[in-house]
């Protein structure tokens, strides 16, 4: 398995797990990191072994955010000629599940980090902000963009200007996160989360993920023309087979993502 | 450290004394904001199994100091600044916090007093929900916790009256764990501290959790929690202890981990 920097990877039953390891930094994001990060994720994802991957982050905080120190000297044409958002825009493109658990602190590029996730746990306790606002910049990795669709325009706006801290309370209320836990079983609840997503059918999990990204995007009559597509593409699935004669059979269905 | 409050750690015991017994211990911010961080300092102590507020002298906290009050204060603020940061950190510490009241606690005093886990007080001891007589309400959480604790009606009247409550009146309203004799009064806290804090203290943790999500979660989600919490203290030292001491016919000694 290839060695990061950055990131600590493992495999074990079906769950890719990559833990953000910066913890001296409390997991803030450099360059190489999101990059490693990025590759981990592709890796996980041509893996026949992993059916699943979770995403947590060692030590106080999930992570505080970009690499500041990283930054401070960038003009507009570096950071253009740098490109660096190529990676981060690959994130999202991850077929399997991406499960993030996420504890302490999710700031600025942690929290985009977190909303490319497909599931979002949060320990009880975990604080969440967007505070870009107050280094004179903004967020430059979805932050605008994904929670404007995720919570509506009135409260993206109000949490990206003040750059206060939003409990994840506010988030599960908001529909951001998908469950809180408490802190000292978050990465037991996020393996056995990610243990029952291992054991559905694979493909089935792909196409649904793939249609549900595109309901944000297209018209619903695109979007429904697009899930047809997607629906019809399963019954060339084994696992569709299998799924439908176990239910005749009265029997647990097995899947083997073919 | 401290020059309000005294702090020390003493058997497993945080004291948190309030120490300005010439203005009956009356809150200035320092003191807001000195007793806010001796009580983070003794959460985040692993040998704090218990933390123990009291006031010196012959009050428990009068609230306010008037002295620092003038026309151009802005209340609000003031709440938002200290009152509001130090009631915080009593609903966040998982440790069990006992108010030791060994005298008079009025207006945020009671305040204070309310935050509290357990409440022991002095024969002598009163609360007086004082706000109403300089025409304010009562803060610092007040409202939140003593409509809790004696509900909406009762709360009304000992806010909107803003008559003393005696120790025996308040112990049969449920805002006293136990009335002790004046003489007695430091032995017997101490050894109801010294109890508390032989207890398994992440358990208590636990139940406090559990108890405050009870008036905020749904009951799926909170049956939800109360399984994560039964894992929580299934994994700790101190329920094996129990357990072993148990089939042993012993008396358990757990260590709070």
């Amino acid at each position: 398995m290839t060695v990061y920097k950055f990131i600590e990877t493992s495999v074990d039953q079906r769950i890719g797990l990559i833990e953000l390891n910066r913890p001296k930094q409390l997991n803030s994001l450099n360059r190489e990191m999101v990059r490693e990060i990025l590759e981990a994720m592709q890796s996980f994802d041509r893996n026949d072994e992993v059916r699943v991957i979770l995403l947590a982050g060692r030590g106080k905080a999930f992570s505080s955010g970009a690499d500041i120190d990283e930054m401070a000297g960038a003009d507009s044409m570096s950071l253009e000629l740098l490109n660096q958002f190529a990676d981060w825009d690959q994130i999202p493109l991850i077929k399997k599940p991406v499960i993030g658990a996420v504890h302490g602190f999710v700031f600025g590029g942690g929290f985009e980090l977190a909303l490319c996730c497909d599931i979002l746990l949060a320990a009880n306790g975990t604080e969440f902000s967007f505070p870009e606002v107050s280094l004179g910049v903004m967020p430059g990795a979805g932050g605008t963009q994904r929670l404007t669709k995720l919570v509506g325009r009135t409260k993206a706006i109000e949490w990206l200007w003040t750059g206060e801290r939003i409990k994840a309370e506010e988030l599960l209320k908001h529909r951001v996160i998908n469950r809180i836990v408490s802190a000292e079983v978050l990465h037991e609840e996020a393996l056995r989360f990610a243990e029952k997503l291992a054991g559905m059918p694979p493909l089935a999990l792909r196409m649904i993920k793939d249609s549900v990204n595109k309901a944000v995007d297209y018209s619903l009559y695109e979007g429904m023309q697009y899930e047809r597509k997607n629906f019809y593409l399963l019954f060339s699935s084994e696992d569709q087979k299998e799924g439908m004669q176990a239910f005749v059979e009265k029997r647990k269905p097995i899947y083997q993502g073919k | 450290m401290f020059e309000t409050i005294q702090y020390e750690l003493e058997d497993g015991i945080a004291w948190i004394t309030l120490n300005r017994p010439d203005k009956l211990n009356a809150f200035v911010a320092q003191m807001n904001r000195e007793v806010k961080e001796a009580l983070r300092k003794a959460s985040k102590d692993d040998n704090a199994r218990c933390i123990v507020i009291k006031g010196a002298g012959r009050a428990f906290c009068s609230g306010q100091d008037l002295s620092e009050v003038d026309e151009n204060m802005d209340h609000g603020q003031v709440l938002r600044d200290h009152y509001g940061p130090m009631v915080l950190e009593i609903k966040k510490s998982e440790k069990p916090i006992i108010a030791a009241v060994n005298g008079v606690a009025a207006g945020a005093g009671f305040s204070l007093a309310l935050a509290c886990d357990f409440r022991l007080m002095s024969e002598k001891a009163s609360y007086i929900n004082a706000f109403i007589h300089v025409g304010l309400i009562p803060d610092s959480g007040n409202l939140y916790y003593l409509s809790q604790l004696v509900g909406t009606a009762k709360a009304a009247e000992i806010s909107i009256l803003g008559e003393k409550v005696t120790a025996m009146q308040a112990l049969d309203l449920g805002l006293a764990t136990k009335v002790i004799p004046q003489e007695d009064f430091d032995a017997e806290i101490a050894a109801f501290a010294k109890r508390i804090a032989m207890l398994p203290t992440k358990a208590i943790g636990l139940i406090k959790r559990g108890l405050n999500e009870a008036q905020t979660l749904p009951f799926e989600t909170f049956l939800q929690r109360e399984a994560e919490g039964q894992r929580i203290a299934g994994l700790t030292a101190d329920h094996r202890e129990g357990v072993e001491a148990f089939k042993s016919k012993r008396t358990p000694e757990f260590i709070g981990k």
